[in-house]
C-alpha cells in the first residue's frame, strides 16, 4: 500500500512538471511567431484571441482534428514509434532538473550524466522517422541530423565535463550550489568557463536542430526533412518534442552556468538585501527565458550553415577547445 | 517477491525477448533497433544493481553514438533479402551443429553450477549517499592507473589507425578550405576596376 501511494506521489510529481511544460511549449512557439515577425517589422499572428494570445491552442486544435496519414510504402509500427522516441527523452529529462534548492523530482547523484545520456538517445526519434517514412527527403534529414548529433554531441559532453571538474559533482543542485559565492553572477561559472559556456550552447543549438543548425529540415533543399510525409497529430508531437529540447537546454544553461535559482547580486552590498526576498524560482525562470530568446534570435539573424562547415566547426573547433579546456579547469582546481 | 525482484523478471524477459529478435528479425533495421533495446534493458539491470554510472555510460556510448552509426550503415545496405535466405536448408545441420557446440562450451564455462548465493554473497545494498561514480573514478585512477592508461593509449592508436586508413585526397573532392576562404583581400585579387569611355546617348529615331 505504502509503495502504491509512492507511486501515485511521483505520477502527481510528474504531472505538475509536465502540464506547465506543455503550456510552456505551446506559448514558446506563439513567442518565437511574434519574436521573429517583430525582428523582420511584421505583426505576427493577431487573429485569434487578443493580439493573437490564443493561437497555440487553435494550432493544437486543428493538429488535433486532422488526419494522420500513413504513407502506402512507410514501416507502419515504426513510424507511429518514432514520434513518441523523440518526445519520451525530452520529457524524461526534466526528472533530475532542480526548479529550486530541493525542489527536485529525482535527486540523483548522477543527475548530469543522466541528462547526458538521455539527450542523447532523442535522436533515435528523428533517425527511425527518416527511416520508416521510406522517403528520400526524410532519409536525407535522417542522416543529416545523426551525423551532427553525434559530432555535437562530443564537445557538449566534454563540455559538461569541465562543468564536473569545476563544481565536484554531478548533481545538478550542487553544480547550482558550487557557483554561490560573495560577488552575486560573477561566481557563476560562465564566467571563469566563458569559452566552455558558448560551446555548450551553441551545441545545444545543433542537438535541438535549429537554426542556424537546421540543416535537416532545410526547406529549400530537402522540403521539411524527417517530418516530411507526417501529419496531424504525429506532427504535432515532433513539433513538441522539438521545442520542449530548447526549452530543456536554455533551462540547462541557465543551472550550469548562469547560477540556477541563485539571486545575480547576492552578496552585492545594497543591491543583494534589495533583491534577496525574490523566490529563486522566479530568477531560474527568468535566466531560462533570456536564454530561450537567443534561440529565437538566432533564427531571426543567422543564415543557414553549410554542411561541411558544421561539421568542421564541432570536430575541428569545439572539440579541441573543450578538450583544452578540461586541461585548464584541472590545473585550475588542483592548484 | 520484493518489488525489486519483479522489476528484475520483468526485464530480464524484455532483455531475453529483445535479444531473440535481434537474431530472428529479418529486417536488419528491425535487428539493430532490437539491440538497442537490448542494450537499454541491461542498463536498467545494471541500474538495479545500483551501478548507476555503468548503467548510464552503457546508454550514453551503445544506445547514444554506437548504434546511432551503426543504424546508419544498416539503413544504408540493400539487403536482398531471397539471397540471403537462399541455401538455408542446406546449411541448417552445419548451422545447427556449430551452435550445439557453442551452447554446450558456454554452458561448461559459465554454465548454474558456477553460480548462485553459495557462490557469490548477495551484494550489500549501499546507503542512499554513495556514489558509484566517485567510487569507480576513485578505484580507475589509483589502483588501476597504469591499465587504464595503456587502455586509453591503444584505443587512441586505433582512432589514429582509422583516421590513417581513410584519409586519402580524392581528385573530385570540391571541399573548400574555410581558412584559405576567410583570406582574401578587397584589394586586386578580386577586383579589377576597368576604366572605359562613358556611353554615348543614342538619338532618338
Amino acid at each position: 500500500m505504502d509503495l502504491f501511494l509512492d507511486i501515485l506521489w511521483i505520477i502527481v510529481k510528474i504531472v505538475a512538471i509536465v502540464l506547465p511544460l506543455m503550456l510552456c511549449v505551446a506559448y514558446y512557439t506563439l513567442a518565437e511567431r511574434k519574436v521573429i515577425s517583430y525582428m523582420q517589422v511584421r505583426i505576427g499572428p493577431n487573429r485569434v484571441g487578443p493580439r493573437g494570445s490564443l493561437q497555440p491552442i487553435a494550432d493544437a486544435m486543428k493538429l488535433m482534428c486532422k488526419e494522420i496519414i500513413l504513407p502506402k510504402s512507410a514501416n507502419k509500427t515504426l513510424f507511429l514509434i518514432a514520434p513518441m522516441l523523440s518526445i519520451g527523452p525530452a520529457l524524461a529529462a526534466w526528472a533530475v532538473f532542480p526548479f529550486d534548492e530541493g525542489v527536485v523530482l529525482a535527486d540523483i547523484n548522477a543527475g548530469l550524466l543522466y541528462l547526458l545520456a538521455l539527450t542523447s538517445i532523442g535522436v533515435y526519434g528523428v533517425i527511425i522517422a527518416g527511416w520508416a517514412s521510406n522517403s528520400k527527403y526524410a532519409f536525407l534529414s535522417a542522416v543529416r541530423l545523426g551525423a551532427q548529433v553525434v559530432a555535437y554531441e562530443i564537445a557538449m559532453g566534454f563540455s559538461l565535463v569541465v562543468v564536473l571538474i569545476a563544481s565536484g559533482s554531478l548533481n545538478l543542485g550542487e553544480i547550482v550550489m558550487a557557483q554561490q559565492g560573495g560577488w552575486g553572477f560573477l561566481n557563476w561559472f560562465w564566467l571563469p568557463l566563458f569559452p566552455i559556456f558558448i560551446i555548450y550552447f551553441v551545441s545545444g543549438v545543433a542537438e535541438t536542430n535549429r537554426a542556424p543548425f537546421d540543416v535537416a529540415e532545410g526547406e529549400s533543399e530537402i522540403v521539411a526533412g524527417f517530418h516530411v510525409e507526417y501529419s496531424g497529430m504525429t506532427f504535432a508531437v515532433f513539433f513538441l518534442a522539438e521545442y520542449a529540447n530548447m526549452i530543456l537546454i536554455s533551462a540547462l544553461t541557465a543551472i550550469m552556468f548562469l547560477g540556477g535559482w541563485l539571486s545575480p547580486f547576492h552578496g552585492i552590498p545594497v543591491l543583494g538585501a534589495l533583491f534577496d526576498w525574490i523566490p529563486g524560482f522566479i530568477w531560474l525562470l527568468l535566466k531560462t527565458l533570456v536564454v530561450a530568446f537567443l534561440f529565437l534570435w538566432f533564427r531571426a539573424t543567422f543564415p543557414r550553415y553549410r554542411y561541411d562547415q558544421i561539421m568542421r566547426l564541432g570536430w575541428k573547433i569545439f572539440i579541441p577547445i573543450t578538450i583544452v579546456w578540461i586541461v585548464v579547469a584541472g590545473f585550475a582546481v588542483v592548484v | 517477491m520484493t518489488p525489486e525482484k519483479i522489476l528484475f523478471y520483468v526485464f530480464a524477459t524484455i532483455l531475453v525477448l529483445s535479444a531473440t529478435m535481434v537474431i530472428t528479425r529479418r529486417d536488419p533495421v528491425h535487428s539493430a533497433l532490437f539491440l538497442v533495446l537490448a542494450f537499454f534493458t541491461s542498463a536498467i539491470l545494471w541500474m538495479l544493481l545500483e551501478a548507476e554510472f555503468l548503467a548510464i555510460v552503457l546508454v550514453l556510448v551503445y544506445v547514444g553514438a554506437v548504434m546511432v552509426l551503426f543504424l546508419f550503415v544498416v539503413m544504408m545496405l540493400d539487403t536482398n533479402k531471397a539471397a540471403m535466405r537462399a541455401g538455408f536448408v542446406k546449411m541448417m545441420p552445419v548451422g545447427l551443429i556449430v551452435a550445439g557446440v557453442m551452447a554446450f562450451e558456454m554452458f561448461l564455462i559459465v554454465g548454474p553450477q558456477y553460480f548462485g548465493l553459495d557462490k557469490f554473497a548477495m551484494p550489500a545494498p549501499h546507503p542512499a549517499d554513495y556514489s558509484n561514480t566517485e567510487e569507480l573514478g576513485r578505484v580507475l585512477y589509483t589502483v588501476y592507473m597504469y591499465p587504464v592508461e595503456i587502455a586509453a593509449v591503444i584505443l587512441l592508436v586505433g582512432i589514429i589507425a582509422a583516421i590513417g586508413l581513410t584519409m586519402r585526397k580524392r581528385p573530385d573532392n570540391k571541399s573548400l578550405d574555410p581558412s584559405e576562404q576567410v583570406k582574401v583581400t578587397k584589394g586586386p585579387d578580386r577586383i579589377r576596376v576597368v576604366k572605359m569611355a562613358s556611353e554615348i546617348k543614342q538619338e532618338a529615331k
